[in-house]
């Protein structure tokens, strides 16, 4: 997985990173056609992702977070603006960016083996490359749960199967929708630093969506605030901590304050 | 990890014997799991007093038919009458071995134990049945006949009888092999194209209520021959609900399965055939248990009605001679073959839905 060993050209021009997708977002704007009239959702939306890097988008819920990552990940065309993907245009989805959702999404009818195994199945290169599947497996602990159904296993490790499913495809671009948004309070704080260690492994860009401050801070190295619907990009601050982190670190106090603030909740704070 | 006490739930008998309570495995914690129900089940074996009433009932049964005369009526005596008693006794002998080995019955003695209650119940109808008819001529002849009656039609007119329900199984499989294909075809096709459900649809919705059978005029002069005619009511008849629940279940799979397929770089026909049918296959069950139904039905109309083979056909071909012992013995043949039929769907849904196992049943 770590190895630099891609097996698709690298899309247009990439000089830096050779792993981690660089993208762009210009000036997308966004609506929805709710029965007749439009509604929009993002507004005006610039925001530069260097390779490698790792960002964290923050907002309130329902303010078009995860609408901005649906375009992304090529799921829905912008309704104006421009994304590019290492200087392509993005019009489709491609493997090369992987979404993992904040439900695991799992197939019920594929065992854990079988859902990670779907990237490579659905490229027609899974006879080749199965071995990547138990790697991947491997990667995020689950080698012994290959063969049971994912209706046996808790919400941590379904997501951690989700993961796996992302990371077998050896993403530049790894697109996390509130991906622990469901999970019970410990197994998310574990599996924050897991996936930030997974981030530090594999080299890839990650865009995070959360309405989490703490987890927002404690993962990216850069935070996007985002204001309420239309959303449109209110602040935007660096976190230059070193990896690992410490939760009690009095930066990440610091910082959490003033997100907060942006978000209009320094009060109760 | 529920995997475990699901799968001993299922391990429970379909019947409950009122003798046996159930003892929790739980108990036996040092037995491995597999051995655990095995012995609880032996120590609770001792005595099955519901088996040694069962067998004096077929006792009774046999001794009575072959002991009490028939009683006379215009024609000579049912035949069969002392080989029917001389079974009933065989089957009070076998249930008291059972009763008396206890655990040294093995496998079958497990297996038969639950089901004493329906063993006495059915030594007690078939008496009264046999008193019924035979002994106290209650219920007129020819229209019931007594038990031996039918053992008489098994034994002497078995190969018609076998012919017929081999001739409806054949057409029977091939009119549900083709309605279940091209309903599921046609149902995935309406769930996924707008413009195949735009003209589909609203003929489905006007002409797949109408009852196949009520084609049977039209299919049998449109067709070149009845047997043809017939494959195309069975497979009609099968086809309609498997179409509208194939197409129900494409439409109701959770879009974010579309979603994670299309980001990991799913084809379209990849969608299809990995994402939506799979999903919908549940509720295509659902269409082909219905659908079998309808299957039955159209399918023994078809043949009382021109198909000159089948169980259909034999069961009017009896009625014509009046003989109706053999009307009574193609129904249950009949029975049997449906059950059958409906069991072996349930055995391919099981194996084929295995996922699905502690998740949602119907």
């Amino acid at each position: 997985m770590v190895s630099a060993a891609v097996d698709r050209p690298t899309p247009g021009v990439s000089p830096v990173a050779p792993r981690g997708a660089r993208i762009d977002v210009q000036a997308v704007s966004h609506e929805f056609q709710v029965s007749g009239s439009a509604l929009p959702v993002l507004a005006d939306i610039d925001l530069h992702l260097r390779p490698g890097e790792f960002v964290a988008l923050l907002g309130p819920s329902g303010c078009g977070k995860s609408t901005l990552l649906r375009l992304v990940a090529g799921l829905e065309p912008a309704t104006s603006g421009v994304l590019t993907h290492d200087g392509q245009p993005i019009t489709r989805p491609d493997p090369s960016r992987i979404v993992v959702f904040q439900d695991p999404t799992l197939f019920p009818w594929r065992t854990v083996r079988d859902n990670v195994a779907l990237g490579l199945q659905a490229r027609d290169v899974l006879r080749t490359q199965s071995h990547r599947v138990d790697e991947a497996l491997g990667l995020v602990g689950l080698t012994e749960f290959a063969n049971v159904h994912p209706h046996q296993l808790s919400g941590g490790m379904a997501q951690r199967v989700a993961l796996a499913r992302a990371l077998v495809n050896d993403p530049s671009l790894l697109v996390l929708d509130e991906p622990l948004g469901k999970l019970d309070s410990l197994t998310r704080l574990t599996m924050q630093g897991e996936l930030v260690a997974l981030w530090q492994r594999a080299g890839f860009s990650a865009l995070l969506v959360t309405h989490d401050v703490e987890e927002a801070l404690f993962m990216a190295q850069r935070v996007i605030v985002l204001g309420p619907r239309p959303a449109r990009i209110i602040a935007e601050f660096d976190n230059d901590l070193p990896y690992p982190r410490h939760r009690g670190h009095p930066r990440l106090a610091e910082l959490r304050h003033e997100a907060l603030r942006l978000l209009g909740l320094d009060e109760s704070w | 990890m529920s995997a475990v006490p699901i799968r001993q739930r299922e391990r429970g008998q379909a019947f409950s014997d009122p003798e046996m309570l159930p003892l929790h495995p739980a108990r036996y914690a040092d037995d491995p799991p597999q051995a655990a129900p095995r012995a609880a089940q032996v120590q609770a074996m001792p005595s099955w007093r519901l088996g040694l009433v069962a067998a004096i009932a077929w006792f009774a049964l046999g001794t009575i038919t072959r002991e009490w005369p028939n009683k006379v009526l215009g024609f000579s005596d049912w035949a069969y009458t002392d080989p029917f008693g001389s079974a009933a006794w065989i089957v009070g002998a076998l249930i008291l071995a059972v009763a008396a080995l206890g655990p040294r019955a093995g496998r079958a003695g497990r297996a038969i134990r639950p089901a004493g209650a329906w063993l006495l119940a059915i030594a007690l109808g078939l008496l009264a049945w046999e008193i019924a008819t035979a002994k106290l001529a209650w219920l007129p002849t020819p229209f019931f006949a007594p038990p031996q009656n039918l053992v008489e039609v098994y034994i002497e007119d078995w190969r018609r009888l076998g012919d017929s329900a081999w001739h409806s199984i054949c057409l029977l499989a091939t009119g549900v092999a083709f309605g279940a294909v091209v309903g599921l075809a046609t149902g995935v096709t309406i769930g996924w194209s707008r413009v195949a459900g735009y003209w589909i649809h609203p003929v489905l919705r006007f002409l797949g209520p109408v009852p196949a059978s009520a084609l049977l005029p039209l299919a049998f002069f449109v067709f070149p021959s009845s047997h043809a005619a017939a494959v195309f009511l069975v497979s009609l008849a099968t086809f309609f609900p498997v179409t509208v629940l194939s197409w129900s279940g494409v439409a109701g799979v959770n879009k974010q399965y579309y979603d994670v397929a299309r980001t990991l770089g799913a084809s379209e026909w990849f969608l299809i055939t990995r994402v939506a049918i799979p999903a919908a296959l549940p509720q295509v069950f659902v269409g082909l248990f219905m659908g079998l139904g309808g299957a039955f039905s159209v399918l023994v109309t078809a043949e009382m009605m021109g198909v000159k083979s089948g169980l259909g056909w034999y069961l009017t071909w009896a009625q014509g001679w009046a003989s109706y012992a053999n009307m009574y013995a193609a129904l249950l043949v009949m029975a049997v073959v449906c059950s059958s039929i409906v069991t072996l769907l349930f055995a391919v849904r099981d194996r084929v839905l295995s996922w699905q196992k502690g998740t949602v049943k119907w």
